[in-house]
């Protein structure tokens, strides 16, 4: 358990010591959402309609964006290789590395991302729940993502065949994501899907680190 | 990187593959390679019976190619001659429901030929066998291009019907959604250079697709109905006459038939591939 913990600290303080870290995943996230005005149109009621989506979208994005990094630095230099030999089980090494990659990637996006809401015409009242879909459903995203990201491991042109894997997984979790996020906004009922979000990101914890760790062992051969 | 070539999981079978000289049972090849496997090979491959050697398999295919493409034109010619002709226009629809006929089997076709990636990816995870990740890799395009053909054709259908091309529904989008796994699993074929890697690789990326599709189905009929529910698909699968009922089940024949003959087109001549590969790389090993 030592070792997990180690190595949740470890690739964390990487991350925010390397590469911008925690800011730039939040800034990538920002631009997005700074652009979709100027594409759309300033019409405060069509962003209003269009906010939730674009909110999950753009998380979306950049936790695609910094996955090809979870293990393709350490498979470079061979630190993944020295991971694999320790005792620590392959299953337990991925979800430490998911865990980093949440918490540099995806936590920024939670404690930050409800502040962009009233560029979205969203109303203050907002906020609380965009960052309650966020907590609730970046889990999934880091943990399927891992599972493409273990998949191209060590392949060129990387970072495509991550979005070509990713993208179809992460449908449902778009879908509730923006559901629930709609549904506070609307004032309906958003507890359903919500704990809908909630049950796929325990679902993916239940498979991805097994399938991520599969992935990992087939291609570092 | 790693322990290379010795290890049980690394251990690859294309030599075997490329020679030709494939041992009936795999029992003598796994043998030095993983004891648990030589426990069940036997039996569980026994039952697939001889057709797992690749070297009687590429006899069966050839012979059996011939025999699929026959059925197949035979179907299709009487399934389209009911279809067009035989069958009664649609009381509401008129004509246009005959799209229904190359619609439908597409779109089981979709399904089926997903269906037939995983278990085929499942079988060679499993028992590490090359002529089921070739089997996969096969079925990739097809199934992909009959889920194309699914969408169009729907598409087409929906103009008249529901007056647009496209509606988000929720069937749809999970279709949609398919194609889009489809396409990222031959992209990983296609980005893995070699080719035992590259089946493993798909191999999970299958399995983990095959547990999201029920999810991303669920899902997606959810969300549609949230935002819209008056495009219903019509729902008369098994209340449907019999003079429509059997030009839709010739065609679904006919059109498994197809696929059926171009899987085993493709997976003769990736075997063949995968032997000229061999070559070329033990020739290349012998060159100073």
């Amino acid at each position: 358990m030592r070792a997990f913990w180690g190595l949740v600290w470890r690739d964390t303080v990487l991350a925010a010591r390397i590469g911008g870290g925690f800011g730039l995943g939040f800034g990538f996230f920002a631009l997005v959402i700074a652009l979709v005005p100027l594409g759309v149109g300033p019409d405060p009621e069509t962003l209003r309609q269009a906010a939730p989506g674009l909110l999950w979208l753009a998380a979306i994005l950049s936790v695609l964006i910094s996955l090809d990094r979870l293990f393709q630095a350490d498979f470079e230099d061979g630190t993944l290789d020295i991971l694999r030999l320790s005792p620590m089980p392959l299953e337990l090494m991925v979800l430490a590395k998911v865990l980093a990659h949440w918490l540099t990637a995806c936590l920024p996006l939670v404690l930050a991302g409800p502040l962009l809401c009233p560029i979205l015409g969203l109303p203050v009242e907002a906020m609380v729940p965009t960052g309650l879909t966020l907590l609730a459903g970046t889990p999934a995203l880091s943990l399927i993502g891992a599972i493409g990201a273990a998949l191209s491991v060590g392949v060129r042109r990387g970072g495509l065949l991550i979005a070509a894997i990713c993208l179809p997984l992460f449908a449902p979790t778009l879908i509730f994501g923006a559901g629930a996020l709609k549904a506070a906004v609307d004032g309906t009922e958003m507890l359903t899907p919500l704990v809908l979000l909630a049950a796929q990101s325990l679902f993916a914890l239940a498979i991805a680190p097994w399938a991520a760790a599969g992935a990992l062992r087939v291609n570092m051969t | 990187m790693g322990g290379g070539r010795g290890t049980a999981r690394q251990y690859d079978l294309t030599p075997h593959l490329a020679s030709g000289q494939f041992p009936h049972r795999f029992g003598c090849v796994f043998k030095k390679v993983d004891q648990r496997i030589v426990t069940h090979a036997p039996t569980v491959l026994g039952q697939l019976h001889g057709l797992a050697n690749p070297h009687r398999f590429m006899g069966f295919a050839s012979a059996a190619t011939p025999w699929c493409m026959a059925l197949a034109g035979t179907l299709l010619i009487a399934g389209l001659y009911g279809a067009l002709f035989a069958a009664p226009a649609d009381y509401q629809q008129g004509d246009s429901a005959r799209i229904m006929y190359v619609h439908v089997p597409a779109a089981w076709l979709a399904m089926a030929g997903y269906s037939g990636i995983v278990i085929a990816s499942a079988i060679g995870l499993i028992f590490k066998h090359p002529l089921a990740d070739t089997a996969a890799k096969s079925m990739a395009l097809p199934g992909a291009v009959f889920t194309a053909l699914a969408l169009i054709t729907g598409s087409l259908w929906g103009k008249p019907t529901w007056g647009t091309f496209w509606v988000w529904d929720a069937r749809l989008t999970s279709v949609l959604v398919l194609l889009f796994l489809y396409v990222g699993y031959m992209a990983i074929w296609e980005a893995i250079e070699e080719p035992t890697r590259a089946a493993r690789a798909a191999a999970i990326l299958a399995l983990v697709g095959a547990v999201n599709v029920p999810i991303i189905h669920y899902s997606v009929e959810w969300w549609s109905t949230l935002h819209q529910g008056t495009s219903v698909l019509r729902k008369d699968g098994p209340s449907m006459p019999w003079s429509m009922l059997w030009p839709l089940l010739s065609m679904a024949f006919a059109y498994q038939a197809l696929f059926a003959g171009i899987v085993l087109v493709r997976m003769r001549s990736e075997i063949l591939e995968r032997r000229l590969r061999t070559r070329r790389l033990s020739l290349g090993e012998e060159a100073p």
